[in-house]
C-alpha cells in the first residue's frame, strides 16, 4: 500500500471531523426543535407534534421538506445582494464555533491555544448577520429589530467574556482541552462549585446572546417589532433558525466545558462508583448538553419576556458588575493559595 | 482651535401597528410617531368591523335583532343578550321571573369568568408568558361546553331573552357547574403562580399604563380599567339587577392606577364571580323562566308551534297564548356591568314592534379613545402590554 | 338628589332653553334648545349638588317626519357622588345642523361626537378632531339617517373602495381554477 504523505493524512481525518462534527451538529438542530416543541407542550398541557410519524418524530423532516419547497420572496425594494448573504453569516459564525469545541477526550478539530478568545469572537461575528438582514429587508420592522438584536448581543457578549475570565484564572489557560483536564484536578470536578456566580452570569448571557426567552423581544412574534428576519422565507429563514438553535448547542457546550467539567466524571464520584469510568466521555458531555437545552426550553415556556430597555440595563447594570467583581475575587483567592 | 460642530436632524418615524397584528386583539389600526422608543402621538383608527348592528336594529323586531347583541362583545355574549334584554324588559315594564333572574346571573357571571380569562391569556401572551394562555383555556373551555350543553352555542349564544331565558338548565348542567365552582379557586392560584411574583412580570407591569381617578372618570371608563385607578363604580352594586341584589359579593378596586392593579382588580373578580355562581347555584328557586306577560318576544312570532323541550312544555304553551298588541312609546337607558365596563342599551320606541332607535353604549369603544393617553410619552414597547390591559373587543368598539 | 328636581331647577335657570320634561320608567329627560348647551352641561358638571362627572352616553337620533327640529343629540350623564341620572336631549334642526361641542367639559365626549358626526352629520363645534371614525374617511352620506337606505344597491354613490375591490377581483378572475 503506498504511504500517504502525513500532511495529506492529517489535513484527510480533519474533514472527516468536520463532517462528522457538523453532521451530528445538524441533528441535534434537527430535532432540537422537535423536541422544543415536545417538551414546551406538554409544559402547557398538550401534545405537542403528534402526527407526522411516530409521536410525530418525523417533523423536522417535514418541516425541512416544506422549508425547502417555499417560494423566495425577496423584497423588491431590498439590497439583494446584502439580503443574500445576511443568513450565511450567523451560520457560519456559529458552525465555526464548534471547531474549538473538545467533546470528549482528545477529540477536537483544532486544539488551538485561543480556543476561548476564538468563540468570543465568532459570536461577536454572528451579530453581523443580524445587522445586515434587518437593514437590507427594507422594512422599518426589521430594522428596528435588527438594531435592537445587534446592540442586545453587543452588550452581552461583554458579560459573557467577562464571566469567563474567571474559568481562565482558574484554569490558566485559553485552550478548552485544558480547562477540562484542569478541573478534573478539583474534588468536584467542576468549576462551577467555585465560580457559581460567573455561571449565573454566563447562562443569562447566554439567552440573551442566541435571542431567546425572556430576551427574544427583537424576534417576538406579538411585539410591535417583528422581528429582523420578517422578511425572509423558505431556505433563508431556515438558516435563521438553524444559526439560533446552533448557537444555543454551542453556548451549552461552552458552559458544559467551562463550568460543568465537560466529558470527564467529578473525581468524588469516580471513587464512589468505579464502574462509571467505563462508560465513554461523550455520553457525559451529551447528558450534561441536554440538561442546558433543556433549561432554554423550560425557561422560554414559563417566563414573560424583557422590555428592551430592561434588558439593556440588566445587562450593563447587573451582570457586568458581578462578573468584575467574580473576577477581582477569583484572581485574590488565587493569588494567595 | 474650536471643534466644528453640526446639528444632526432628526425626524420621528411613523409606524403603522396595522389591521392586521397579532397583538391588537382584533382589527384595531394605531398609528405611532416614535421619537426613538418614546412614543409622541398615537392615533387609533377603528371602524374595520363597523357592521352597522343600531341601523339593522331598526329594521327588525324586537325579538329578531337580539341575535345582533351577541355579536358585540363576541367573547362574552351572555352579558350582551341580558343587556339588551333587560333594556326592552325595562321599556315594556316586564319583568322576568326568579329563576330567569338567577340563570341569567349564573350566565353573566360565567361569562365574566370566561371572558377575564381570555383577557388574562393574551395579556400574558402579549408579554411574553405563553404557558398562561393554555392554562387558562383548559378552563374556558369547560364553561364553553356548558354553554353548548344550555343552548347549543358555544360563542353567540343569544340564550338571554326578553322575559326570561330561552330555556331551563339541566341537572347536569348543575352538577358540572358545582364541580367547576369548587376547583376554579385552585386554578386560578395555579395561573398567579406563573406570572404574579415574577421579577420580569412585575417590571412590566408596575407603574406602565398609569390612568388617574380624574382622568379615568372625565373620559368615561368604565368597569376595572376605571376600578384599578380608585373609584368603586360597578353597575352591579349602584343599580342592581336580576339576582345581584340578593347574592354577596366584593368589588375589587385599586390604588396605583397601572397595569399591575388592573390585572389585580380582574383577577379578584374571577374568584368573587365563582363567589355569585355558587350562592347562586345554592339559592336557584324554581319556576318558570319566561315573563307570564310577555313571552311571545322570546320567541319569533313566526316560529313553527311545536313541542321545543319536554320539560318546558307548560311555557311552551304559554308562549303562544298571549299575544302582545301593544307597545308603549318612550325611551329608556339601560347599563349592565359587562366584563369589559358598562355596557348600555339606550332604546326609543314609537310604539311599533320595531324599535326606533337602538343605541349601543359600548366600553370598548371609550376605551380605545382613551389609549393614546396611556401611550403618548411612553416605550413604545409598553403600547402592546397597554392595548392588553384595556381589554377591547372591536367587535363591541365597532358594531 | 331627585332628578326631577334637578330638571325643574334646570328650568327655572335656563327658562329659554329648556322645552320640555319628561319621565317614563323612572328615568328624567330634559329636551332642551342647543343654544346655550355648554353653559347647562358645565352647570351640571360643576354645581356640587350635581356633580353629573360621568357622561356615560352622547348619541344622536334622527326624528325624521315625526317632530321639527329632525335631529336630536341625547346626553346621558351619570354622578359617581351622588349615583343620580339625568337625560338631555337638544334638539339640532337639519338646516342648522351644528351645535357646541361638550369635550371642554367631558373628554370622553370626543369619540362619541366624532361618531355623532359620522352617523349623522350632526357638526360639533370647537371639537379637537372633527372626522369620520368608523366609516373610511372618503364616504359620503351618513348611515343612522332614516332616508338612508339599509340595504340597497348604490350604484354610482358607491364607495371608491369598494369599486376598487370589485374591480380588482374581476381582474384576478382569470387566475381561478376551475
Amino acid at each position: 500500500m503506498p504511504e500517504i504523505p502525513a500532511p495529506y493524512l492529517a489535513a484527510a481525518i480533519v474533514l472527516v471531523k468536520i463532517a462528522l462534527v457538523i453532521g451530528v451538529v445538524m441533528l441535534h438542530v434537527m430535532y432540537a426543535t422537535y423536541f422544543e416543541r415536545k417538551v414546551i407542550g406538554h409544559m402547557q398541557v398538550r401534545m405537542g407534534p403528534m402526527r407526522v410519524g411516530f409521536h410525530g418524530l418525523l417533523q423536522p423532516v417535514a418541516d425541512g421538506i416544506k422549508l425547502f419547497f417555499k417560494e423566495d420572496v425577496i423584497p423588491a425594494e431590498a439590497d439583494k445582494g446584502v439580503f443574500r448573504i445576511a443568513p450565511i453569516i450567523p451560520v457560519f459564525a456559529t458552525l465555526s464555533a464548534l471547531s474549538v469545541l473538545p467533546f470528549y477526550e482528545g477529540f477536537v478539530i483544532a486544539n488551538v491555544n485561543v480556543g476561548l478568545l476564538f468563540l468570543l469572537a465568532m459570536s461577536s461575528l454572528g451579530a453581523y448577520g443580524v445587522v445586515l438582514a434587518g437593514w437590507s429587508s427594507n422594512s422599518q420592522y426589521s430594522f428596528l429589530g435588527g438594531l435592537r438584536s445587534s446592540a442586545q448581543v453587543i452588550s452581552y457578549e461583554v458579560a459573557i467574556g467577562l464571566s469567563l475570565v474567571g474559568v481562565m484564572i482558574l484554569a490558566g489557560s485559553l485552550n478548552l482541552s485544558d480547562v477540562v483536564k484542569a478541573q478534573q484536578q478539583h474534588r468536584t470536578g467542576m468549576f462551577l462549585f467555585p465560580q457559581f456566580i460567573a455561571y449565573f452570569v454566563f447562562m443569562v448571557a447566554a439567552f440573551a446572546e442566541t435571542n431567546r426567552s425572556p430576551f427574544d423581544l427583537p424576534e417576538a412574534e406579538s411585539e410591535l417589532v417583528a422581528g429582523y428576519f420578517v422578511e425572509y422565507s423558505g431556505m433563508r429563514f431556515a438558516l435563521f433558525y438553524a444559526a439560533e438553535y446552533i448557537g444555543m448547542i454551542v453556548m451549552s457546550s461552552i458552559a458544559v466545558i467551562c463550568f460543568w467539567g465537560g466529558w470527564s466524571l467529578p473525581p468524588a464520584l469516580l471513587d464512589a462508583a468505579p464502574f462509571l469510568a467505563a462508560v465513554p466521555g461523550i455520553v457525559w458531555f451529551l447528558l450534561k448538553l441536554y440538561i442546558h437545552i433543556f433549561l432554554f426550553y423550560w425557561i422560554r415556556a414559563t417566563l414573560p419576556r424583557y422590555r428592551y430597555d430592561q434588558l439593556m440595563s440588566l445587562g450593563w447594570t447587573v451582570l457586568i458588575p458581578l462578573a468584575l467583581a467574580n473576577i477581582v475575587v477569583t484572581a485574590v483567592v488565587k493569588f494567595f493559595l | 482651535m474650536p471643534l466644528e460642530t453640526t446639528e444632526s436632524k432628526t425626524t420621528e418615524m411613523t409606524v403603522n401597528l396595522g389591521p392586521q397584528h397579532p397583538a391588537t386583539h382584533g382589527v384595531l389600526r394605531l398609528v405611532l410617531d416614535l421619537n426613538g422608543e418614546t412614543v409622541v402621538k398615537c392615533t387609533p383608527h377603528v371602524g374595520y368591523l363597523h357592521r352597522g348592528i343600531e341601523k339593522i336594529g331598526e329594521t327588525k323586531t324586537y325579538t329578531a335583532a337580539l341575535p345582533l347583541t351577541d355579536r358585540l362583545d363576541y367573547v362574552s355574549s351572555m352579558t350582551n343578550n341580558v343587556a339588551y334584554s333587560l333594556a326592552v324588559e325595562r321599556l315594556f315594564g316586564i319583568e322576568a321571573p326568579p329563576r330567569a333572574k338567577y340563570i341569567r346571573t349564573i350566565m353573566s357571571e360565567m361569562s365574566r369568568i370566561s371572558s377575564h380569562i381570555l383577557w388574562i391569556a393574551t395579556h400574558a401572551l402579549d408579554i411574553g408568558a405563553m404557558t398562561v394562555f393554555l392554562y387558562s383555556f383548559r378552563e374556558r373551555e369547560k364553561l364553553l361546553d356548558l354553554f353548548e350543553m344550555t343552548c347549543g352555542a358555544r360563542l353567540t349564544v343569544a340564550y338571554p331573552r326578553i322575559g326570561g331565558v330561552r330555556c331551563d338548565v339541566g341537572p347536569e348542567f348543575l352538577r358540572q357547574l358545582r364541580d367547576f365552582t369548587d376547583e376554579f379557586p385552585r386554578r386560578v392560584r395555579e395561573y398567579e403562580t406563573l406570572i404574579d411574583q415574577n421579577r420580569i412580570w412585575l417590571q412590566r407591569t408596575k407603574g406602565i399604563g398609569f390612568l388617574s381617578a380624574e382622568d379615568a372618570i372625565n373620559w368615561g371608563v368604565t368597569g376595572p380599567t376605571l376600578r384599578g385607578s380608585g373609584p368603586c363604580y360597578d353597575v352591579r352594586k349602584d343599580r342592581p339587577y336580576d339576582a345581584y341584589a340578593d347574592v354577596d359579593f366584593d368589588v375589587p378596586v385599586g390604588a396605583a392606577g397601572d397595569l399591575y392593579d388592573r390585572y389585580r382588580c380582574r383577577m379578584e373578580e374571577l374568584l368573587q364571580s365563582n363567589r355569585i355562581i355558587r350562592q347562586c347555584l345554592d339559592k336557584l328557586p324554581d319556576g318558570p323562566i319566561l315573563a307570564p306577560d310577555a313571552p311571545d318576544l322570546a320567541l319569533p312570532y313566526d316560529a313553527p308551534k311545536k313541542k321545543i323541550f319536554e320539560t318546558s312544555l307548560d311555557h311552551a304553551s304559554i308562549a303562544f297564548s298571549h299575544e302582545r298588541d301593544f307597545f308603549p312609546a318612550g325611551e329608556i337607558y339601560s347599563a349592565i356591568e359587562a366584563p369589559k365596563g358598562e355596557l348600555g342599551f339606550y332604546i326609543i320606541s314609537d310604539g311599533n314592534t320595531r324599535p326606533y332607535r337602538m343605541r349601543v353604549r359600548s366600553p370598548s369603544f371609550i376605551h380605545v379613545s382613551v389609549l393614546p393617553k396611556l401611550c403618548e410619552g411612553h416605550l413604545v414597547a409598553d403600547v402592546i402590554a397597554n392595548i392588553g390591559t384595556i381589554d377591547v373587543v372591536l367587535g363591541e368598539c365597532d358594531r | 338628589m331627585d332628578p326631577m328636581e334637578i330638571a325643574l331647577q334646570l328650568q327655572t335657570a335656563f327658562p329659554d332653553e329648556v322645552r320640555k320634561i319628561d319621565e317614563f320608567r323612572g328615568q328624567v329627560s330634559v329636551t332642551v334648545r342647543k343654544n346655550r348647551i355648554r353653559d347647562i352641561m358645565s352647570r351640571l358638571w360643576a354645581e356640587p349638588e350635581y356633580y353629573f362627572d360621568f357622561l356615560e352616553d352622547l348619541c344622536g337620533a334622527d326624528y325624521l317626519g315625526k317632530k321639527e327640529p329632525r335631529f336630536e343629540v341625547v346626553y346621558n350623564l351619570h354622578s359617581m357622588k351622588h349615583s343620580h341620572k339625568i337625560r338631555i336631549r337638544a334638539e339640532v334642526s337639519e338646516t342648522d345642523c351644528f351645535i357646541d361641542s361638550v369635550t371642554t367639559v367631558w373628554a370622553g365626549a370626543n369619540w362619541h361626537e366624532r361618531e355623532c358626526y359620522d352617523l349623522f352629520g350632526i357638526q360639533f363645534i370647537g371639537h379637537p378632531d372633527h372626522r369620520r371614525i368608523l366609516l373610511p374617511e372618503d364616504w359620503e352620506g351618513h348611515p343612522l339617517r332614516k332616508d338612508y337606505p339599509v340595504k340597497s344597491d348604490l350604484g354610482e354613490h358607491e364607495w371608491p373602495g369598494f369599486k376598487a375591490v370589485v374591480e380588482t377581483s374581476k381582474r384576478n378572475r382569470r387566475y381561478e381554477v376551475r
